[in-house]
């Protein structure tokens, strides 16, 4: 938090509880009222409220916590006037520049580069899929989970069984989403059919959420006939048009800056659709990611910047990437709301995304999320992760703190699923991944006709 | 050292006014030369359209062209660093007045989102128009020109396109830019598939070149000789008109040699083919407009005829692409040729300030390049 807040000057501590009740830096910041689409939030109770009590709960300043409130506000705001509008009682101790009014101390403070703590992580279930107690989340309807759940599972199946093809020498490349299961259905989930995605990557699940089917996975694989991209990419480069899918490219952040161009016409066309990015934690690094954040925060482009911090950038951990406090934090620097959400909770990625969703299409303005997680595969199926990770490590992430199995905990404690469904599903999606990759290899062969 | 300096502002004076009088004639119209606010006229033939048509420079021209774009299209967009109060060269002015500040906008300081949001824009189905200040500054968007523009459609297969994009940057040599703001990039560009580059000579060239390019469904790079906006002065039809893309056009005829070049060194190009003419030397003028995909089979049927050919551009020799243009003619022409095809361009250095007059493909130095091919 920053510790400027909390100098000797009284006027700036006073300044800024000021500011923060009118909404000064932005956020919807009257506790007291309840915001109409938070109703949409199931349990009865109000994101508000929980602010509150979880503010309340904390042992510093109320004062320095404003921006907690940020991320919660679904009710369209004025914020440039604010931001620029002076106040009357504080023109004495304020001073007037481009940009607008500040309030000047004299005690020479530098904001300390991080926080006393790392902002917090937004979970719904534990570790062991159970719901935890008073949270706040997006409920969903069992044919909901089932689907949600079912398309985690075959994300998983598809991701095994697609690795040993390339193993086998049957693809030439192949790339896995293991462990990010959650993050890939659980986003898509959130969406509607006309919100556009500019992937990086890693998540294919997106597009098996939105209908693409195993056989048009492996046609690209493939880059045979049948392939949309015509046998132009490396395998997973998939693009679909129908499923508002744009194409995936090797260069990594540069769909960014194209995320805002392309919300801006969303926005330019009234249509009520955002547009969602995803980037992994090293892709932060690139210019386009300061193009694209800033970009749609000045051109107020609905965009949902999704940011998949999984721990490693190939062989660079994050503690090589940045030394900021991972990505949630740099969503301030261009004026943009955000989030960090576990991205191995199935619930709390939902419940964000569509808080975020809302928020975009209703308020015309970008969201950033940091779902964290980790990447249990290799990189890509040209790297050996043991080489610069300890297996411990990746057998406790693919065991212990596994998505698909925390989701599924929940969904058959809910009486939705149960270990026989479980054992039918795996065998039926894995015969159809099987079906995709082979039936290529004997098309048109014929065994018995001579014709 | 007195006699060097004087020597030195001799030349230096001489190349202006050769440069001047070079636009004279490059125009094939009348044509006014304001150069400290004086005005000469030419001799040269007037050549009015059918139609009403004005006396601008080349910025008005330019400015002209994204009026048009804008008001026959309702999702075309003009933005970049400072457009929106007029541009630092005036030709984007009126246009945020006129169709509102959501399609003709500021963005941040940053050519890599500039293009970036402009592949988003374009790839939405708009007309996205893009301006870099400088063609200096273009390199921070070359990934996403290269990477992303170029080959949005191809890695798709056709099921994306940016194809509305067109990016618009002045270059060339002003007098006295220095490194970053004479810069000639074009040949970067050229050797990209899935973009196109195009370079006008003159006013009304520029109008109708882009149009062209803002309706062509690719991806366009669109370099603006900043040394003509202002010194350039043609009639241009006030109506909406298109000249087409990938064809050269032969402004001089003549038989002993081609010259090939594009954009405002043309008009220095032009001064040598007079210049020689008294010598009793009849020079071919090609102006390629598109430099990719070029009009080969017009600059080859030129040299088919001449058997010679001379190559000129502002951009650095080595790598330049005037050495596209001879490989290429000695591939189909070889036989033909009577002389190796001659390069005369900028000085393999940064583009350099006050040694900018010895930089130049000056027309003396064409002039001699003409003579020994002729010679050869």
């Amino acid at each position: 938090m920053a510790n400027w807040v909390r100098i000797s000057s009284r006027s700036i501590g006073n300044h800024i509880r000021k500011r923060m009740n009118q909404g000064f830096i932005g956020s919807a910041v009257d506790i007291n009222k309840s915001s109409g689409s938070s109703s949409a939030l199931h349990g009865g109770r109000t994101v508000c409220d929980r602010n509150r009590r979880y503010l309340n709960s904390l042992p510093w300043n109320r004062a320095t916590l404003f921006w907690f409130q940020r991320f919660k506000s679904t009710v369209a705001e004025k914020q440039q006037d604010s931001f620029l509008s002076s106040d009357t009682d504080d023109d004495q101790l304020s001073l007037d520049f481009p940009g607008g009014k500040v309030s000047y101390t004299s005690d020479m403070n530098f904001i300390s580069e991080s926080s006393q703590t790392r902002v917090p992580c937004y979970r719904v279930l534990d570790d062991d899929g159970e719901l935890i107690k008073d949270t706040d989340f997006q409920q969903v309807s069992k044919e909901a989970a089932v689907k949600m759940y079912s398309k985690m599972v075959n994300l998983q199946i598809m991701d095994t069984i697609f690795y040993e093809a390339q193993r086998q020498g049957r693809i030439s490349f192949y790339l896995t989403s293991a462990g990010e299961e959650a993050i890939n259905i659980a986003s898509a989930a959130a969406l509607t059919e006309q919100d556009i995605i500019l992937p990086q990557y890693r998540e294919p699940g997106v597009l098996l959420w939105r209908g693409f089917t195993l056989q048009e996975f492996a046609d690209q694989c493939f880059g045979n006939k049948a392939d949309y991209g015509k046998g132009r990419q490396m395998p997973i480069h998939y693009g679909s048009k129908k499923h508002n899918f744009f194409t995936i490219s090797s260069p990594i952040a540069t769909q960014l800056p194209q995320a805002a161009g392309i919300a801006y016409s969303l926005k330019m066309d009234n249509k009520k659709a955002c547009v969602v990015s995803y980037i992994g934690d090293g892709g932060t690094s690139e210019g386009d990611f300061h193009a694209g954040l800033n970009f749609a925060a000045v051109m107020e482009a609905p965009v949902i910047f999704f940011c998949r911090n999984n721990g490693w950038a190939i062989s660079t951990n994050v503690w090589e990437q940045f030394r900021s406090d991972g990505i949630v934090v740099k969503g301030r620097a261009y004026g943009i709301r955000s989030i960090r959400v576990d991205g191995n909770d199935a619930l709390a990625v939902y419940t964000a995304v569509s808080a975020a969703r809302e928020m975009a299409v209703n308020e015309q303005r970008p969201i950033l999320i940091e779902a964290l997680t980790y990447r249990v595969g290799h990189h890509s199926t040209s790297d050996d992760s043991t080489k610069y990770r300890q297996s411990d490590e990746i057998v406790y992430w693919k065991n212990a703190r596994n998505p698909v199995n925390r989701f599924r905990n929940w969904v058959q404690s809910n009486g939705w699923w149960s270990d026989q469904q479980e054992t039918q599903l795996r065998s039926s999606v894995r015969k159809q991944v099987i079906i995709s990759l082979i039936g290529l290899d004997i098309h048109n062969l014929h065994f018995f006709s001579d014709t | 050292m007195f006699i060097v300096k004087f020597v030195f502002l001799h030349f230096v004076c001489l190349l202006q006014r050769e440069r001047e009088m070079a636009l004279r004639n490059i125009m094939g119209k009348r044509v006014r030369i304001g150069l400290m606010g004086r005005r000469l006229l030419s001799t040269a033939t007037c050549d009015v359209e059918s139609g009403n048509s004005k006396s601008i420079n080349l910025y008005s021209a330019i400015n002209q062209a994204l009026h048009v774009a804008l008001e026959t299209d309702p999702r075309a967009f003009v933005f970049g660093e400072d457009v929106s109060f007029g541009g630092v060269f005036r030709c984007t002015t009126g246009l945020a007045d006129r169709f509102g500040k959501a399609r003709v906008f500021n963005t941040p300081l940053c050519e890599q989102g500039i293009v970036g949001f402009g592949i988003g824009l374009a790839a939405m189905g708009n007309r996205a128009i893009a301006e870099i200040q400088f063609a200096d500054y273009i390199y921070p968007a070359f990934d996403q020109i290269v990477n992303e523009a170029a080959k949005f459609r191809y890695r798709s297969g056709n099921q994306f396109n940016c194809g509305g994009l067109t990016i618009r940057a002045p270059y060339g040599a002003v007098g006295h830019g220095g490194h970053y703001h004479s810069q000639s990039p074009e040949a970067f560009f050229c050797h990209v598939p899935g973009i196109k580059v195009v370079i006008p000579r003159s006013p009304r060239q520029a109008k109708g070149l882009l149009l062209s390019c803002i309706r062509d469904p690719n991806p366009v790079v669109f370099f603006e000789p900043k040394w003509l906006y202002r010194l350039a002065v043609e009639e241009v039809p006030e109506h909406d008109y298109m000249l087409p893309l990938s064809e050269a056009e032969v402004i001089r005829q003549g038989s002993d040699i081609t010259l090939v070049g594009w954009g405002a060194q043309l008009s220095i190009m032009e001064q040598a083919c007079i210049e020689a003419e008294k010598d009793g030397i009849s020079c071919e003028l090609v102006d390629l407009k598109t430099l990719i995909p070029w009009d080969k089979e017009t600059v080859e049927a030129s040299v088919r005829k001449t058997g010679r050919v001379l190559i000129s551009h502002e951009a650095p020799v080595t790598g330049g692409f005037g050495g596209e243009i001879s490989a290429s003619i000695v591939e189909s022409c070889f036989l033909r040729l009577e002389a190796p095809v001659a390069r005369v361009c900028g000085l393999d250095t940064p583009f350099p300030l006050v040694f900018e007059p010895f930089y130049m493909p000056t027309k003396n130095k064409i002039l001699d390049a003409i003579k020994a091919t002729v010679n050869y």
